[in-house]
């Protein structure tokens, strides 16, 4: 008995790091790539060490990247396990941009908390929109929520487009002839407070914070609980009497509610502005898609999701001091990103397998002493 | 300046630059729809595209040879799809995550080879325009079909043959069946896994060809992710055309024309913002998703890896 304990402990344990064999094999396959570009590949991770990790400031910084990242794969968590894939994290987060950064340039005369408050809400709200338009799209005219996200990114930056050149434009841009698209700059008073003398801000504080409460959303409460039955068995969440499509609506809504707080985040606590270059990316700093590597890496649990943020926050930052110390483009660490993702997803195949092996075991072993692992069943369902 | 828009030269304009623009979404949407035809959703056409712009310009660049850089982007694709075929079908990965992967993976192996090997953004001389004799001097008509690049023809050529293999052939049916249902398809004799490796690599290789033609046929520069959303649609456009290759052409052209139109406006100076005017074509693909996606049905086994029960 105490031998299928161990090994069950062991092979739980090699679940966990699998996510972290898969990192170091991209970063192997990074090596061999930098052998190739001609570059020391013990030199350039140094300098990516060290650009994340390497001062208090650089940790600071990684963790200012690492907020945005949070939030979506937050969102990430909720939806993935409503087995509904959301892409458009990116659109999402231009949406509750746009409603948060409208907040805080119209309601000039209030005080800043209150600005600050209705501002993550106006975030929340438009990253809610933009994700419950293809939740509505799936839920009842049955299109791929894949493809409706996408293309909802794509609408989100010409909207965004437009509105930074034309009626939101910082009207000393407008006088120039460069018409960089960003809007006026927030007043001081209404940016997200800084936690130590960094750039650290408060939204990191409230990421953590909200990762807790999405645990217990999708854990402890009924909400949750139907987001995750419906993922894991429609049919018979259907004839538990669970409304499907509603779970799938509000599972994309929560989904791009997150996304939107992460965009809301990036312009009180970075930016003070919305900016972009005229791409997704421009403003988001594809936040929307390396969220969903993270999530995926922290096996689309929130707790495990903050660590997964801050190893692909440090890998961001770092990136950018690896191209300052051996001229290699950050490119490279996209690609890395690519990478992981492949892996992480291929992995899964031994998880299950191991999984099947350890129910087999018990099974045979103790199944009367031992409970089963949680399985949604219509019964119970029905609360 | 509304009534520019109705003038024959701006009408034949605009058609025959919708016509050369549907080349990119027709290779590697009839690709897709090999790949999703035997259950198999691959959503890293845009990394594959991206790389095989950047290997398809970067090889005409240094070698002259338009052709040399067709095949270059033709085989980086299948190598994409080789990976691709390998995760989905022996590892049984999640298809659309997997996908995601293998998009951020082309979108920054093709931003770091384009810094590393060019550096600039130059321009090659790409595959000129074939008049066809006789049928390119009918006025109106010749300047629209009769008067594009090889890569151009090439791609509604693929549509009629992908129709044909698909339904016309044994390879077709035994895609259709694994597609639609792998175990009777297992128990008939059919290999599961080798009819989707082919599918996929298939499909690779259309996407790089597809990169191709948009870096040395319509565009003749390469820069850093060109592509721009581009593949993405191009999977939207195998639900839109619902598998079918027909469909999917009428999916393309529907997507090209709105696009060329748009551009037009932008050229003549029409005051609609251009932001608003690109994201025509995205609203309008939603629209026509509502519209058709829920009376028709997607192959049987699309997305499910396969697993032999025993």
């Amino acid at each position: 008995m105490k031998k299928v304990f161990q090994s069950e402990w062991m092979s739980r344990l090699v679940d966990a790091l699998l996510p972290v064999f898969a990192t170091l094999a991209a970063l192997l396959i990074g090596a061999v790539m930098l052998l190739f570009l001609q570059v020391n590949p013990i030199q350039a991770y140094a300098a990516l060490w060290n650009g994340a990790f390497g001062s208090v400031n650089a940790f600071a910084e990684t963790l200012v990247k690492a907020t945005p990242l949070l939030l979506v794969a937050l969102g990430i968590c909720i939806s993935f396990r409503g087995d509904v894939i959301n892409i458009g994290g990116e659109g999402q987060m231009i949406v509750g941009a746009i409603l948060a950064t409208w907040v805080g340039l119209t309601f000039t005369e209030s005080p800043g908390w209150l600005v600050i408050t209705l501002a993550m809400l106006g975030g929340f709200l438009g990253g809610a929109i933009w994700g419950g338009i293809p939740g509505l799209l799936k839920a009842y005219f049955n299109v791929n929520e894949i493809l409706s996200t996408v293309m909802m990114n794509a609408i989100a930056v010409q909207l965004m487009n437009f509105l930074l050149r034309g009626p939101m434009i910082d009207p000393s841009q407008a006088q120039l002839a460069s018409k960089i698209p960003q809007t006026a700059r927030l007043l001081d008073i209404f940016h997200l407070p800084r936690l130590v003398p960094t750039r650290l801000h408060l939204g990191a504080l409230i990421a953590v914070v909200l990762a807790v409460l999405v645990y217990i959303l999708l854990w402890r409460t009924v909400l949750g609980y139907r987001i995750r039955a419906v993922g894991q068995n429609p049919h018979a969440s259907r004839y538990a009497g669970i409304k499907v499509p509603r779970y799938v609506v509000l599972a994309l809504l929560f989904s791009g509610a997150f996304a939107g707080l992460a965009g809301a985040v990036q312009v009180y606590g970075v930016n003070y502005r919305m900016i972009t270059d005229g791409s997704a990316s421009g403003f988001t700093g594809s936040a929307g898609f390396n969220g969903i590597v993270a999530a995926l890496f922290g096996q689309l649990h929130p707790i495990w999701s903050i660590p997964a943020s801050i190893l692909f926050g440090a890998l961001l930052v770092g990136a950018n001091s690896m191209q300052r110390a051996v001229q290699v483009p950050s490119a490279l660490i996209t690609a890395l990103n690519g990478l992981v993702v492949v892996f992480v997803v291929s992995s899964e195949i031994w998880r299950r397998r191991r999984q099947r092996r350890r129910l087999a075991a018990v099974g045979e072993g103790e199944a009367s002493s031992r409970p089963r692992p949680p399985q949604v069943t219509a019964e119970e369902a029905k609360r | 300046m509304i009534a520019d828009l109705f003038t024959t030269t701006v009408l034949i304009g605009i058609l025959a630059s919708g016509i050369r623009l549907a080349t990119p979404y027709l290779y590697a949407a009839i690709g897709e729809t090999f790949g999703q035809k035997s259950g198999v959703l691959n959503l890293g056409v845009e990394g594959q595209m991206l790389l095989g712009c950047f290997a398809a310009f970067y090889v005409a660049l240094t070698s002259g040879n338009l052709w040399l850089g067709v095949l270059a982007a033709m085989i980086v694709g299948a190598l994409m799809g080789l990976a691709m075929a390998f995760v989905t079908v022996n590892l049984r990965a999640q298809q659309g995550i997997s996908g995601i992967g293998f998009y951020l993976f082309g979108l920054g192996m093709s931003d770091l080879l384009f810094q590393k090997l060019m550096g600039t953004v130059e321009t090659v001389k790409g595959f000129p325009k074939i008049y066809i004799p006789g049928l390119s001097d009918i006025p109106g008509l010749g300047e629209i079909f009769f008067s594009q690049n090889i890569l151009v023809y090439g791609a509604y050529l693929l549509v009629p043959l992908a129709w044909f293999v698909l339904n016309k052939t044994t390879l077709g049916l035994k895609i259709r069946s694994v597609g639609e249902n792998p175990d009777a398809a297992d128990s008939l004799g059919v290999s599961v896994a080798r009819i989707r490796y082919f599918t996929i690599i298939l499909g690779g290789t259309l996407s790089g060809l597809a990169g191709a033609s948009l870096s040395i046929a319509l565009l003749n520069v390469f820069q850093q992710n060109m592509t721009s959303g581009l593949g993405f649609i191009a999977v939207a456009l195998v639900y839109f055309g619902a598998w079918k290759p027909a469909g999917v052409l009428g999916g393309a052209l529907l997507f090209s024309m709105v696009n060329s139109l748009q551009l037009w406006i932008q050229v003549l100076g029409i005051p609609i913002p251009s932001d608003i005017a690109v994201m025509m074509p995205y609203v309008l693909t939603i629209l026509v998703l509502v519209a058709t996606v829920s009376r028709v049905r997607a192959p049987s086994a699309l997305t499910k890896p396969f697993e032999r029960e025993d």
